[in-house]
């Protein structure tokens, strides 16, 4: 029978939720890491088995583990992030220039096809990969191209935390990173293009319409419509029919623009979710509810999804990789938040219960749907 | 021998206890100790120094006799106590956060 194995990262571990398919049944693995900050944990498509994890510290710095057994077991593999050559230099918060320098991962995204190769995004921003299951990592220098020197720090760090590989053509791939926008390769990763125009950011860059420097919080796309991408803007939630030539604001109805995550239903192109956050001053949800947001026609109209989620006296966030979907019949949606709760929805977002309650600050939530 | 003390975290992920024993030819630096605890325990490249400049980590603090050598140089050798094993040389996370 097939079911869900839910991968968390939080602040103090990794933690691994597994069900079958009626996703009513939970069983929590974990702390793994115990103590370590864990940015990412992610599973490889074409083996499930296959599992890759950030974990990092402010004291230790970074390490990589990798798991060949669904997460029973973990080996560390190769933590070195070396920037080819000089990196130069990017904008640092007060506009002057600061050497590039390597902090922690924030994104692994497994090849669609080959467990393992593996792409690496990172703080200070840049894309590294490996093609030998984790042994070596090497960088895809070309993206720091793409006006590097302009980019600057989010308020985390300017950290790569988005990576959408493209399934109808491997030569092509998407990046966002905090705060320097999106990005496209068509040529595997030797040239990169910032694809930020329709971008507004009136409050964040002297010129609101820059071609980089936009504070991108997440990308998704549906696998079926590569082309088509949606944005979670620090402010704004945009889409684009063109592979990220021309975006356009579908924020709508939302009761703020402001947020972290998107994501995109596993059978239903247009359908997305988002999880409106009060604002940039104040990081946590609007009025002390819950909710999150979807719109079945590819955004302008949007509806509040409460079942099941507290509606008073609630002020969590959700973090940028902290929603996904899995690909059952009937669409799972998961996402987890600062106050340490994974929440579920089984039937596409009508209704949710908590798979837990208590964990550490959650920071990332990925899917995995097992055979 | 020269007797290292490992952070909990560090332990956990070479694998250790608290303390380990390695072999470390003279004269006895602390460059020489992380370069022999790094050829022991590869997975600790990277942990105590940055793998960039090899600079200790800004979290990380050495001790040892009593003294905090954090911000001696690498280079300078160490008391005669540590390198003949009576002394630990500790790595210590720096009290932060808390």
């Amino acid at each position: 029978m097939s079911g869900v194995r839910v991968l968390v990262g939080t602040r103090k571990g990794a933690f691994i939720l597994t069900s079958n398919a009626k996703r009513k049944k939970w069983e929590v693995s974990g702390p793994h890491f115990a103590g370590w900050e864990i940015y990412h944990i992610n599973g490889s498509p074409a083996d499930p088995d296959r599992l890759y994890a950030s974990q990092s510290s402010g004291w230790f710095g970074q390490i990589i583990q990798r798991s060949i057994d669904g997460g029973k077991t973990w080996e560390p593999v190769d933590n070195k992030f070396a920037y080819e050559g000089n990196p130069g230099a990017h904008k640092t918060f007060d506009g002057t220039q600061q050497p590039w320098a390597f902090k922690r991962v924030w994104n692994l995204t497994p090849s669609l096809t080959d467990p393992d190769t593996v792409f690496a995004g990172v703080e200070d921003a840049a894309l590294f990969r490996t093609t030998d299951g984790g042994k070596s990592w090497q960088e895809l220098p070309g993206l720091r191209n793409a006006k590097g020197h302009l980019w600057q720090p989010g308020a985390v760090g300017m950290c790569l935390h988005t990576i959408l590989l493209d399934p109808s053509n491997p030569n092509r791939i998407f990046i966002a990173i905090s705060a320097a926008g999106a990005f496209r390769t068509d040529d595997g990763g030797e040239t990169w293009l910032p694809i930020n125009q329709g971008l507004k950011s009136n409050y964040e860059l002297p010129d609101p319409e820059a071609e980089v420097g936009h504070c991108v919080h997440n990308l998704a796309m549906h696998p079926s419509r590569p082309g088509v991408l949606f944005m979670q803007k620090h402010w704004d939630v945009l889409r684009s029919d063109d592979a990220g030539g021309l975006w356009r604001e579908v924020s709508g109805n939302l009761p703020t623009d402001f947020g972290f995550p998107i994501a995109v239903h596993a059978h239903e192109p247009e359908t997305i979710y988002v999880v409106p956050i009060k604002s940039d001053s104040e990081h946590f949800v609007p009025d002390g509810k819950l909710r999150v947001y979807r719109s079945r026609s590819g955004g302008d109209e949007w509806e509040a999804l409460t079942n099941g989620l507290p509606q008073s006296d609630c002020y969590v966030n959700v973090l940028r990789t902290a929603m996904a979907v899995d690909t059952l019949d009937s669409c799972g949606v998961y996402f987890g938040t600062t106050g340490g709760q994974v929440y579920a929805s089984a039937d596409s977002g009508d209704t949710w219960e908590p798979i837990v309650r208590d964990l550490p600050a959650v920071l990332s939530v990925e899917v995995q749907t097992l055979p | 021998m020269i007797r290292v003390v490992l952070p909990f975290h560090l332990q956990q992920l070479a694998n250790t206890g608290r303390e380990v024993a390695i072999q470390v030819d003279r004269p006895v630096t602390q460059r020489s100790i992380l370069d022999a605890l790094e050829t022991r325990y590869p997975v600790l490249r990277g942990t105590v120094r940055d793998h960039a400049t090899q600079e200790r980590r800004a979290f990380i603090r050495f001790f040892a006799c009593g003294e905090d050598l954090s911000l001696e140089s690498m280079d300078q050798p160490l008391p005669e106590s540590i390198a003949n094993g009576s002394e630990r040389f500790m790595i210590v996370g720096a009290m932060a956060g808390g």
